[in-house]
């Protein structure tokens, strides 16, 4: 385990009661803002102190309430990226970026300052103040700051959530290089569905300070019981892929474990591990296989659970493969359709409908 | 350049200038940690300390001059200590001027450079010592970096301060020629003397100019400062 959090705290009114293990990849820390996901990052960086409870990070105890120890932030070792970058203004970008490093131990290894500037597309701006930085670039800073104190672990606050979607798009693809070529355990503190869908290996749902849900990422989004977390309008799967092959009409055809889907075609070679993540209101079910249909996305998949929310709706979850599919459809067409659990279905997919920043490496 | 003052005068300038720049040289590590202390930190007698320090501000000149020489005269408590273990001396020596002038320009310093530790954002501190620097590298390479326009505005107001300290001074270590006899004792020993107009106006232009000339640089630097620490 990378990282093991038992803790207990409370203040103004709100209670903390948050435990859940976080082995290597990218444990996603997901919940309305409120929630206490960043009452748990700080805790975890050392700049708050629980009540109760212990903290371990790689086999270390940075923190044990019982016995009355907790390391200083400083010497935890754990690079924070900052929701607001929090560069230090008064410093050029290559001494922010290099600020952790003399404070490293002698013996830690990483990359370079040269190597993490081409990693995040840091070198042109090396010598410029942060003052006249984009957002964005800001962030890719403090990514690299960060990674730069040889960090056993890195903890991120929302780190794209000041950002519009360009900017956001400009550094998801930066966030998937550095889980893919670093292996850093990363602890990302998010309450974005595509977000967490595209980065995440492991979720953990928090809700009101406690955990109500965790488990590996495709497992949890999957889940009908996280719709109310999640949302109606964001609710759906979030299925392993691999990318087949290109077609000349500007489609992509993918494998999933239980058949293969058309995309609009992205720059994944073929070969590669990728997810695709397709939302619940955008599956139509069917109980005959579908003919004379203009939709090319037909997978097969057996209901496993219906489950009704307040309104005219219900949630279909079902088995595809080895993984799950989410679909919403209305009470009135489970009825028609005799929906119960074990029936057979067809899950009619528009290969239009699952955008580009939906598809993440990994 | 030395025509236009007398031998006399040009002493009491040379004086006031060595006093007043190692009254501010002195003050500012007990400054900067009594503004860091009254800034940043919870403790019991804070209020305490917070008056302490301003006291010489609103208590008269010479009280304080009074409270210092029995303090720190040689038979006071901390002055026969300081002889006896240092052979420091500060009574009617121009040492003492240096500690009247600092206590007078203390209050003013303190006040400066706790605006600007309080204008610092604590989360970029945070963020310094999650990426590894213990407490004091904090300090040094943010906080410190960050407050150096206070630092530098507190210093110039010190140091102006303590070219024109009289009362505490005059009371403390006296009006004696060549070692205490600073700016404002000179004019006004001048004063008291026939014939001794001249030479007092000329020293007041030298007050004035000095005063100004120290406000000038001190903008100067701290626009610098701040325009470094403004990321930009």
């Amino acid at each position: 385990m990378s990282l093991v959090v038992d803790i207990r705290h409370a203040f103004g009114g709100f209670a903390l009661d948050v435990s859940f293990e976080a082995p290597a990849g990218i444990t996603a820390l997901f919940g309305r803002s409120g929630s206490g996901k960043t009452s748990v990052v700080n805790a975890v960086a050392g700049l708050l102190r629980p009540r109760e409870g212990r903290i371990v990070v790689e086999g270390e105890t940075v923190f044990d309430a019982g016995a009355r120890m907790s390391l200083p932030p400083h010497r935890r070792r754990l690079g924070y990226v900052f929701q607001d970058a929090r560069l230090f203004p008064h410093l050029s970008l290559r001494q922010n970026l290099t600020y952790g490093l003399r404070f490293a131990p002698r013996g830690a290894s990483g990359p370079s300052p040269e190597e993490v500037a081409e990693l995040l597309g840091l070198t042109a701006l090396l010598d410029r103040r942060p003052g006249a930085l984009s957002g964005g670039e800001k962030q890719r800073v403090a990514i690299g700051r960060a990674l730069l104190s040889r960090p056993r672990m890195l903890l991120m606050d929302e780190p794209l959530a000041a950002l519009d979607a360009a900017r956001k798009a400009e550094i998801l693809p930066y966030l998937e290089r550095l889980r893919d070529r670093t292996g850093l355990p990363i602890l990302y503190v998010s309450h974005a569905v595509p977000e967490v869908a595209r980065l995440a290996t492991t979720v953990v749902v928090l809700d009101h300070g406690k955990v109500v849900r965790a488990g590996p990422a495709e497992r949890v989004l999957s889940d009908p019981d996280m719709v109310r977390q999640i949302g109606v309008r964001e609710a759906g799967a979030v299925l392993p892929a691999v990318v087949t092959r290109h077609h000349a009409d500007g489609l992509s055809e993918l494998e999933l474990s239980g058949g293969r889907v058309f995309l609009p075609a992205f720059d994944l070679a073929p070969g590669e591990r990728t997810r695709v993540r397709i939302l619940a209101h955008d599956v139509i079910l069917s109980r005959e296989a579908p003919v004379g249909l203009s939709a090319l996305n037909i997978l097969p998949a057996t209901v496993i659970a219906l489950r009704e929310g307040s309104g005219p709706g219900v949630m279909v979850q079902m088995q595809c493969g080895e993984d799950r599919l989410l679909a919403r459809i209305t009470r009135r067409s489970a009825d028609a359709l005799a929906l119960a659990p074990g029936v057979g279905v067809h899950a009619v997919i528009k290969s239009v409908s699952v955008a580009r920043i939906d598809i993440g490496g990994g | 350049m030395t025509g236009w003052l007398g031998p006399e005068e040009w002493q009491a300038v040379g004086l006031s200038v060595k006093v007043a720049f190692w009254a501010t040289l002195l003050s500012l590590p007990p400054g900067i940690l009594a503004a860091y202390a009254l800034a940043r930190w919870e403790f019991r007698g804070k209020q305490l300390l917070n008056g302490l320090i301003h006291l010489p501000l609103i208590l008269p000149p010479v009280v304080t001059g009074y409270l210092l020489l029995m303090t720190f005269g040689r038979r006071g408590p901390v002055g026969a200590w300081l002889e006896e273990v240092f052979g420091l001396v500060l009574a009617f020596r121009w040492t003492g001027a240096v500690l009247a002038a600092a206590v007078m320009a203390f209050p003013l310093m303190v006040r400066a450079i706790r605006l600007a530790i309080e204008a610092v954002d604590p989360r970029l501190e945070q963020a310094a010592a999650t990426l590894g620097a213990p407490r004091w590298a904090v300090f040094f390479t943010v906080t410190l970096p960050l407050i150096l326009p206070g630092v530098i505005a507190g210093s110039a107001l010190a140091a102006a301060k303590a070219m024109g300290e009289f009362g505490a001074t005059i009371t403390f270590v006296s009006n004696i020629p060549g070692e205490t006899r600073t700016l404002p004792s000179a004019i006004y020993s001048f004063m008291q003397v026939p014939g001794g107009e001249a030479p007092a106006l000329r020293l007041v232009a030298v007050s004035v100019a000095v005063a100004l000339l120290a406000l000038a640089a001190s903008e100067l630097l701290a626009r610098r400062a701040a325009r470094r620490i403004s990321g930009t």
